[in-house]
């Protein structure tokens, strides 16, 4: 086997605590295959201090593998991976002890007590005595885990256990923490308690989650990085990714079907307006979607123009899209893109 | 390498208190103690035979173990596997020699305390006789030793395989090769394809005659070595089976 002998480079030697200037987290052009699968396919990102990054893709994308090569699960068959500026599969016992790490289905010893499961993480993270006792402590007020701390995690229902799997990666106050799916299988109240717990944290740690919920990204992370077939195929702020989708900025309205000719005329020849799409009739009203031409659309110019023709407005909303419909429209064209360049390829 | 031995004993400590949370711990060490006895009294012939000796209790240990240190063994790492923990595991700030480590100590240490709960059989016999204690001491700690041989067989072939009981029958299986290796049927079915070298390399390997020197009172050298580097060995084994195999 492979038993390196975790030193460290000179440079590193001197900051054994982490470099404040440099990113917490750092993956540079990771790759991993398995036989014939391309798992991951060159992932780079930094995460820096105070930053949540929210890790989205869909199943089966490369999320759980990239997370698995960050935390030195994995070892990737190119490319590196730092925590703190430490080389995860050079100097592993230094970088793991500034990583607390979640791994798919949070799993944990179940025969034990949550406690004593949580005291054998303390002593392992190379705490004694008393401070054991300190440390379970806060990491159950924070999860709250205290009603459940003598139970043995078998016995917990999956909620709780969930949280002794949040619980054992906060316990010694990491500054990185990965989390694969942590609030997977919660019911609302606990994702929200979850979400409050990562908001609190994030301040100052750099955490990475990964999530196929994407209302999750908008509650708590601060980028997205949207990962498809292995690559990063987006990276923004919540409101980036939303930027992306076509009817971004489009305006809404509700007008009586009687009335909904004369409206989708005035919006078609308006020059705020690019085009215009309807969006099907209900209750004697017609949904139209005016989209926005070049900087964006005021939904007062929308409304003044139909009052002056005296259009009553029954709804008037901007739409910001819904990262749901980015995800899939991001995730979905690649691998049109992909399959298109594929019979390309075959047909020459 | 304090650092080492601290996390591997934190690991052993978790382990050993494991076998103890289910009733896992308690079935074994009593069909332990009671098949011991058993094979002592019923097949062995102790009252028979007239002699103020533990023989007829050891002679059978190698045969015991090949049903029931598997099964001890078997879960050390499929379970860790098929559970998930292992990532959990592989992630903290220890090493996987650590980890390997720590188990099977954890899996000795409840083996000998196993094989500590037979004390009243050497009680019996100090009481019915005057046996060479000296003798019965160099036999259990051979068996002992021969019990860490085969829990680290057993520790490999749990690394390679999630499945419990594959594992608890492969090690068996491999175990069993190993005891055997230096009588007719092993040797025989070597013997017509292998050059004499080897087949002597493979008679000499035989679990069971190191074992039977042991219980006859000799302790030498090369069979503390052959009993250590077994261990050694196939603990070295299990580190690249962990390795190769985590991910899958």
């Amino acid at each position: 086997m492979r038993h390196r002998t975790p030193t460290l480079p000179p440079a590193a030697a001197n900051t054994t605590t982490e470099d404040a200037m440099g990113p917490l987290i750092e993956a540079h052009q990771l790759h991993k295959t398995f036989g014939e699968i391309t798992a991951v396919d060159g992932i780079s990102l930094t995460v820096q201090r105070g930053e949540v990054l929210g890790f989205l893709g869909p199943n089966g994308a490369g999320k759980s593998t990239t997370m698995k090569m960050i935390t030195g699960f994995l070892e990737p068959d190119s490319g590196w991976a730092t925590i703190c500026g430490h080389n995860i599969h050079e100097a592993p016992k230094l970088a793991k002890s500034m990583l607390g790490y979640v791994p798919e289905g949070a799993p944990s010893y179940s025969e034990m007590t949550t406690r004593a499961f949580l005291g054998f993480i303390a002593e392992i993270r190379g705490f004694r005595g008393e401070e054991i006792k300190k440390r379970i402590c806060d990491a159950a007020e924070k999860t709250g885990l205290e009603p459940v701390l003598d139970q043995t995690i078998e016995t917990l229902s999956k909620g709780y256990k969930r949280r002794v799997g949040v619980a054992q990666a906060i316990l010694h106050d990491p500054p990185v923490l990965v989390m694969d799916e942590p609030t997977d299988g919660l019911d609302p109240n606990q994702k929200h308690h979850v979400r409050e717990l990562i908001k609190a944290m994030a301040a100052d740690k750099a955490i990475i989650i990964s999530t196929h919920i994407l209302e999750e990204v908008e509650a708590v992370c601060s980028r997205a990085v949207v990962i498809n077939r292995g690559a990063i195929v987006a990276d923004g702020t919540a409101e980036d990714l939303l930027r992306r989708i076509r009817h971004h900025g489009a305006v809404s309205i509700r007008v009586p079907t009687d009335r909904s000719d004369a409206a989708l005329r005035l919006l078609m020849d308006a020059k705020f307006v690019a085009g215009v799409e309807t969006l099907g009739s209900a209750n004697g009203h017609l949904h139209i979607r005016a989209l926005p031409r070049g900087a964006g659309l005021d939904p007062a110019d929308v409304a003044a123009l139909l009052h002056a023709q005296h259009i009553p407005i029954d709804e008037l909303y901007i739409e910001r899209g819904r990262l749901d419909d980015v995800f899939r429209q991001i995730t979905t064209s690649d691998d049109q893109k992909r399959k298109t360049k594929g019979e390309g390829a075959a047909n020459a | 390498m304090r650092d080492t031995f601290d996390n591997a004993w934190i690991i052993a400590k978790r382990e050993f208190r494991a076998y103890f949370a289910t009733p896992l711990a308690i079935v074994f060490l009593t069909i332990f103690v009671a098949l011991t006895g058993a094979f002592a009294f019923y097949i062995g012939g102790f009252f028979d035979r007239g002699q103020a000796d533990l023989a007829p209790f050891f002679a059978y240990h190698p045969w015991l173990y090949l049903l029931l240190v598997p099964a001890v063994a078997m879960r050390l790492w499929a379970e860790e596997r098929k559970s998930g923990t292992i990532e959990l595991l592989m992630t903290l700030p220890i090493s996987p020699m650590e980890a390997i480590l720590g188990k099977f100590l954890a899996a000795w240490a409840f083996i000998g305390f196993a094989l500590v709960l037979t004390f009243p059989m050497w009680i019996t016999v100090n009481a019915l006789g005057d046996p060479d204690n000296g003798v019965i001491l160099t036999s259990y700690l051979g068996s002992f030793l021969m019990a860490g041989a085969f829990l680290a067989i057993g520790s490999f072939v749990s690394a390679m395989t999630k499945n419990q009981v594959i594992a608890f029958i492969l090690a068996a299986t491999i175990a069993f090769l190993f005891t055997m290796s230096g009588f007719e049927l092993v040797q025989n079915s070597v013997k017509a394809w292998l050059p004499e070298v080897v087949t002597q390399a493979i008679s000499s390997m035989s679990i069971l005659s190191h074992f039977e020197r042991i219980t006859r009172g000799v302790l030498e050298a090369p069979t503390l070595v052959y009993f250590l580097s077994m261990i050694t060995f196939f603990l070295f084994a299990t580190g690249i089976a962990v390795d190769q195999k985590k991910a899958e």
